[in-house]
């Protein structure tokens, strides 16, 4: 079981708010990741979940008992550092056997419950090893091994891929998500990486400044964006925003496509403009363009073996039926 | 020193110092060990200029087979270890408490430092005259105050005493050392090992403890190092008096108050070899402690 229930949770610290009232269900074995951008409460969100800080009031459920006032090990959760906090002083199988020592389970029971840790996340071989004698990326799956022996009801992650490099954050990013799927165990996942969100989530969390601003599955977010910051938020490259008499045409304040669903020409389109910069990726080009008198510049994503260079000129055409419409207070309608 | 080249250049750059401190520590060193062998008490009228008798091993002998020898050496021992112990501790729990957020911590901090700044000679008058005096020093106030007889400290209980006076110095030091080696433990730390069900003496003697495991080390060596020397207190407490009587204060007597220079050089030969012996045996732990 892991079925998380915030209800009216805010938090000061002295007299800045940093979490206005808020409101949020979290199901058991959900993989639930919240996003937004640094600075707007994420981690004091999933400390406050842990119970590593207080809440000023409101009220936190854990499988519909009353929480706000249970010490963190009493919880059930376990959580995952961004510096994976690793005791560094201790080998490999000591970190992982450490929470398994605090609750005094049997020395047997303890290398049972190790050894099978270890097999599932590669880590037999390092063992005996100390923490400062492992890669960036082992360290992040003790730290994990750490938090599954303990065998929660919910885990919690801080940004634990942040500190990994592009390549590896692609692998674990997946042995997370397999894990998920294995253990079946509720998840709370914090992140600004867009990516990770839309790739990892079954449900979406996006806060700005303590809000929640919306909540819902990948596509439900990248397809219904409540508002124009979960639209910029969401989708990557950024959604293109519209201003003024082009907007208004649409009868609205500002309009927002997004670079997928701009069909590129040579010869004639709805809008045009010059390429400053073209993206090669093989799969896709982003061309980057200006002097469009929409916008600063529109991003388009076109195919791979699309070849504009620097200076041509482009003609676009948006696919009108997902064109979206914000009004002057950055509120979607329709 | 990764390369070969930055080891050699290093070596260069060192090599003056390395003479300078080697001809500092020989020279006198060499003139203890020559007076060592030698029958020199100058009142009798032994000089340099008369040239000295040569008497083998027997200043070494005497020394060791003096009544005071053995009692010195456990004096020193019990007062090296005892104030190592009562500083590690209360450093430990004073960096601790120093730690925490609290109002006027700056403040606060200036004056636990404050000790380490007072002379050793002053810092021994002040406990004498105005702690420990059994007639008018604080002490005897509070003994009387409870209607309890006031303790002839510095005669009844001389090694306990001096082994406050000398803690009191040097607690500063060790509570310094530590408190900086606690503000660099990661709090994330503190935190996983709370969320691991670790109570708080738990997570002490987890995972506080170990990261001080080095600091401690450091000044344990440092200690003892200057602890072996101490000479300032004992002089203007109780004069040696009341076995508080530790190996260098013996020297000094042989020295100084008996004027017999051999008879003293030979128990520096046994202090110096004392401190190596200490030495080695730290350079070991630290060596092992710096490596990890
Ligand atoms: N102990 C604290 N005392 C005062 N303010 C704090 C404290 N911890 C966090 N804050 C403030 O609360 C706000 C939210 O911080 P938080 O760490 O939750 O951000 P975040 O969303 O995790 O950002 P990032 O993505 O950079 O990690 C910040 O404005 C921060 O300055
Ligand atoms: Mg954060």
């Amino acid at each position: 079981m892991g079925q998380i229930t915030l209800k009216q949770v805010t938090k000061s610290f002295g007299n800045v708010e940093v979490i206005p009232s808020l409101d949020l269900e979290i199901g058991d074995g959900e993989f639930t990741v919240f996003v937004g951008p640094s600075g707007c409460g994420k981690s004091t969100l999933l400390r406050l979940i842990a119970g590593l800080e207080d809440i000023s009031s409101g009220q936190i459920l854990i499988d519909g008992q009353d929480a706000t006032s249970v010490p963190p090990a009493k919880r059930g959760l376990a959580m995952v550092f961004q510096s994976y906090a690793l005791y560094p002083h201790m080998s490999v199988r000591k970190n992982i056997a450490f929470p398994l020592r605090m609750a005094k389970l049997h020395k047997a029971e303890q290398d049972r419950r190790v050894e099978q840790a270890a097999a599932v996340l590669n880590l037999t071989d390092y063992l005996d090893r100390r923490p400062g004698q492992l890669s960036g990326g082992q360290r992040q799956r003790v730290a994990i091994g750490r938090a599954i022996v303990r065998e929660p009801s919910a885990f919690l992650f801080d940004e634990p891929l942040s500190n990994l490099d592009a390549a590896l954050r692609v692998g674990m990013r997946l042995e997370i998500s397999e894990l998920h799927e294995r253990l079946k165990t509720t998840m709370i996942y914090v992140t600004h990486d867009q990516v990770e969100a839309m790739t990892m989530a079954d449900k979406i969390v996006v806060l700005r400044a303590g809000n929640i601003e919306q909540v819902g599955s990948p596509l439900e977010l990248y397809k219904n964006p409540r508002n124009q910051f979960v639209a910029g938020f969401i989708g990557s490259p950024k959604m293109n925003f519209i201003q003024g008499e082009e907007a208004a045409k649409y009868g609205a304040h500002t309009i927002g496509i997004r670079p997928e669903h701009i069909a590129v020409s040579e010869t004639d389109g709805t809008w045009s403009g010059i390429v400053s910069v073209s993206e090669h990726l093989g799969s896709d080009t982003f061309f980057h363009i200006h002097d469009t008198g929409l916008a600063d510049t529109i991003t388009v994503r076109a195919g791979g073996e699309i070849g504009f260079r620097h200076g041509d000129r482009i003609h676009m055409t948006p696919r009108e039926d997902v064109i979206h419409k914000f009004n002057e207070n950055g509120l979607r309608f329709t | 020193m990764a390369t070969q080249q930055s080891r050699s250049a290093a070596r260069i750059m060192m090599a003056p110092a390395v003479f300078l401190l080697l001809g500092w520590m020989l020279i006198p060193l060499c003139m203890t060990l020559f007076f060592s062998f030698k029958k020199y008490l100058p009142l009798r009228g032994d000089s340099m200029a008369n040239g000295l008798e040569w008497v083998g091993f027997a200043n070494y002998v005497r020394f060791v087979s003096s009544s005071s020898f053995w009692p010195s050496i456990q004096t020193t021992l019990i007062i090296v270890g005892g104030v190592l112990v009562i500083t590690i501790v209360l450093g430990i729990a004073l960096a601790i408490l120093l730690d925490q957020p609290m109002w006027g911590q700056g403040v606060v901090r200036i004056l636990v430092i404050a000790p380490f700044f007072v002379m050793p000679t002053v810092s021994a008058l002040v406990w004498k005259n105005m702690f420990m005096d059994p007639v008018n020093g604080i002490l005897a106030h509070l003994w009387k105050f409870f209607g309890a007889e006031p303790i002839q400290w510095l005669s009844q209980a001389s090694l306990p005493s001096l082994v406050m006076i000398v803690s009191w110095q040097w607690l500063p030091f060790a509570t310094l050392i530590l408190l900086t080696a606690i503000q660099s433990l990661d709090s994330e730390q503190l935190e996983a090992a709370e969320m691991d069900g670790a109570p708080v003496h738990k997570r002490f003697f987890f995972i506080v403890l170990p990261h001080l495991a080095r600091a401690i080390t450091i000044v344990t060596l440092i200690q003892t190092i200057f602890l072996l020397a101490i000479f300032a207190e004992i002089f203007v407490t109780t004069g040696g008096a009341f076995g508080t009587k530790t190996l260098s204060y013996l020297i000094f007597q042989r020295v100084l108050e008996s004027q017999n220079v051999g008879l003293g050089s030979a128990g520096g030969v046994y202090a110096i070899i004392l401190a190596n012996i200490v030495a080695i045996f730290l350079m070991r732990i630290v060596g092992k402690n710096l490596d990890a």
